[in-house]
């Protein structure tokens, strides 16, 4: 007979978000919702509507246009025995809040001796196509994956956002949880009960022998997108989601590039000290690495992102120069390959709609 | 009110940091340290009106509320020491107290960080429903970031629990307020927001808990948001560390000798039975001399400990 939590069905991501923060509110009066537009006719594109109808607005409200504060008010909160959500329709947005994050969230369990712990989940959604432009798109996860006392996790479908985000409400540390807009619309078969995924742990979502494949929050829509077009061409690539990058689980992505012999990282991101090049770096400098493993990365062009659409067709990675970067390392003397780009066209791409 | 209990804090907090200061040429101390001789005023006498579990939150210059609310001596100076018997198990140093048993929140060495954080901390007692008040202390600095603002603004909206505190001593580092401040109305600033407001011009410490009481009563009684005491104070020593620096071209001691004319500890002393000060003055003393034992004797925390505490769980 089967559990609750083992009755799947099939869910938009955003829909796995809010169910999250509804069962574990429901588990926990400890846990609260805030930020900016959690609480009105949109809901945070969709991920927060209904709560405040179910939990009331001193569980679920807006606040003023104060980032750097409301980031310590989730603090001092998280600090006084209480579990926030802080919620941001945008990551970039949490420039705004960098140094209560970096100076107090990720420090205060360590200068503090212990004596104090930040159960704190900060949501961030990044932004893209439909002109989100230059400040509505960046992915700043390596920021955070910079700080040590920060949890990085970047969930790439509705089974992972579900249970990725109870394992943060959950976690006594700062979580930075990164959300990408996109894959909103997506849908896997998620557990109708409470589950956790746990931090640190990739998942090998497809074997393949020639090249380990990485791909970071919704890259790895892209990469699975590739790997599907690269087997037409007898090209067998093992595409990995790390799910966590902060603590990052190196171990699996080590023993495939070990047994591939070559390692491409796509992150959904720039590349300069970027998660793809900690990923790269880590295995290069790994002692139990393998000599000879081709490593390469791709992310976002190295420019502010662009509105126009061909600027930014340009600027982010796909499943055609995925795809063509892969057949590149694995068959090096032959001739240039990229799949039909009508055909590496992604759905998710296609849905969105904006305006926003 | 319990003036005996006012002297001890305010001579403790002197002599404490007095003897930091004598002993900081030794070396053993390698923490930056920020003194808060000349100031204990306004911690001692917000601190005297509140309950034991009241809140307390304070900036990089902390030792006095960290002693004025209670927090313990012993695990201070270790904590100064660096180590593993400090109060923050060596790990924060002189600019990170913190006492969870008192209820003293951890300090913060980026001006301005801590006053969200009190105000976080007050939504949560606010929810308690337990009549608790959090006391937010910050010099003249803080009140220029932006944060500021809108931590006022926050605490405003949700009528929360905080007495915010300014310590104004009139300089953040070597800059004068001239400098700083486009006009001298904080006071004003802050009304601007509906949270009542008091300048304290003298370091009177019996006039700084008189109104920091008024205020806590009416929180408590959930008649009143937050409220805003601006106290001007003097800071005696250097910015940071042990010695003075009226040399330094930024200040005159002609500014230091009206504070040093009302000097608290002195005037509550005075209206104390001799014997009874005699007697407060050596049980502090041999709580000084009893702490810098303890510092002494702790273990330095190494190797491997370098690790302990990243993570919580």
């Amino acid at each position: 007979m089967s559990t609750p939590a083992k009755e799947f069905r099939l869910l938009r991501y955003v829909d796995a978000l809010r169910e999250a923060v509804a069962q574990e509110m429901e588990r926990d009066p400890r846990v609260f919702v805030f930020g900016l537009d959690v609480d009105d006719h949109k809901g945070i594109q969709g991920s927060t509507l209904g709560l405040r109808e179910k939990f009331g607005a001193e569980r679920v409200f807006n606040t003023p246009l104060s980032e750097d504060a409301m980031t310590g008010v989730a603090i001092g909160a998280a600090m006084a025995g209480l579990r926030p959500i802080h919620v941001h329709i945008r990551m970039d947005f949490l420039l705004l809040c960098m140094n209560q994050l970096v100076n107090i969230a990720a420090k205060a369990h360590y200068m503090y001796g212990g004596a104090a712990r930040v159960p704190l989940v900060v949501r961030s959604i990044i932004g893209k196509s439909w002109g989100q432009g230059a400040q509505h798109s960046q992915g700043l996860h390596a920021m955070f994956m910079h700080v040590p006392g920060l949890k990085v996790v970047a969930p790439s479908n509705a089974y992972d956002a579900k249970g990725c985000l109870i394992a943060a409400i959950r976690d006594d540390n700062p979580v930075i949880f990164v959300e990408h807009r996109l894959l909103y619309p997506t849908e896997a078969y998620v557990p109708q009960g409470l589950f956790t995924v746990d931090f640190g742990r990739a998942r090998v979502c497809r074997k393949g022998d020639d090249i380990t494949l990485v791909g970071v929050s919704n890259m790895v829509m892209e990469c699975l997108r590739a790997q599907e077009l690269l087997a037409e061409a007898g090209v067998h690539a093992e595409v990995i989601d790390p799910i966590s990058l902060a603590p990052l689980d190196i171990d699996t992505i080590l023993e495939s590039a070990n047994r591939t012999g070559r390692l491409l990282v796509v992150d959904n991101a720039w590349t300069n000290c970027g998660a793809s090049a900690e990923i790269v770096a880590r295995v290069s400098e790994s002692p139990r690495a393998l000599r000879g493993i081709q490593t390469a990365r791709l992310g976002f062009a190295p420019t502010t992102c662009p509105p126009s659409p061909l600027l930014e067709q340009e600027f982010y990675p796909n499943p055609v120069k995925i795809a063509a970067k892969v057949y590149e390392m694995v068959r090096p003397g032959e001739a240039r390959w990229a799949p039909d780009a009508e055909r590496a066209v992604l759905a998710y791409q296609l849905q969105f709609r904006g305006p926003f | 009110m319990d003036l005996a209990s006012i002297y001890r804090k305010l001579r403790l907090i002197r002599r404490v940091e007095e003897e930091i200061a004598r002993i900081y040429p030794s070396d053993k101390i390698k923490s930056p340290v920020h003194l808060s001789i000349g100031q204990e005023a306004v911690s001692v006498g917000v601190c005297d009106a509140l309950r034991p579990d009241d809140v307390v939150s304070a900036p990089y210059r902390g030792h006095g509320a960290y002693l004025a609310k209670g927090g313990d001596l012993n695990a201070m100076i270790a904590e100064l020491y660096g180590k593993e018997t400090g109060c923050a198990r060596g790990r924060g140093g002189s600019m990170h107290l913190i006492g969870i048993e008192q209820h003293i929140l951890g300090g913060s060495a980026v001006v301005g960080t801590t006053i969200p954080i009190a105000v976080g901390y007050a939504l949560a007692l606010q929810r308690e429903g337990q009549g608790g008040v959090v006391a937010a202390f910050f010099g003249d600095g803080a009140t220029e970031e932006g944060v500021f603002y809108e931590s006022l603004n926050f605490a405003a909206l949700h009528k929360l629990p905080v007495l915010f505190v300014c310590e104004n001593n009139f300089y953040a580092i070597h800059t004068p307020l001239e400098k700083r401040w486009s006009t001298r109305q904080l006071c004003e600033r802050v009304r601007t927001y509906g949270i009542p407001a008091h300048l304290v011009t003298d370091g009177d410490v019996l006039r700084i808990r008189h109104l920091a009481a008024e205020a806590i009563r009416s929180m408590r009684a959930g008649e009143s948001g937050p409220a805003f005491l601006e106290c001007h104070t003097y800071r005696w020593r250097e910015h940071v560390g042990p010695g003075e620096d009226y040399d330094a071209g930024y200040r005159d001691r002609d500014e230091l000798r009206p504070w040093q004319e009302r000097d608290q500890a002195p005037v509550i002393g005075a209206r104390l039975e001799p014997s009874e000060r005699a007697r407060l003055d050596a049980e502090i003393e041999s709580a000084i001399a009893a702490a810098f034992d303890f510092a002494e004797n702790g273990k330095f925390p190494e190797g491997d400990d370098l690790f302990q505490h990243v993570y919580a769980g």
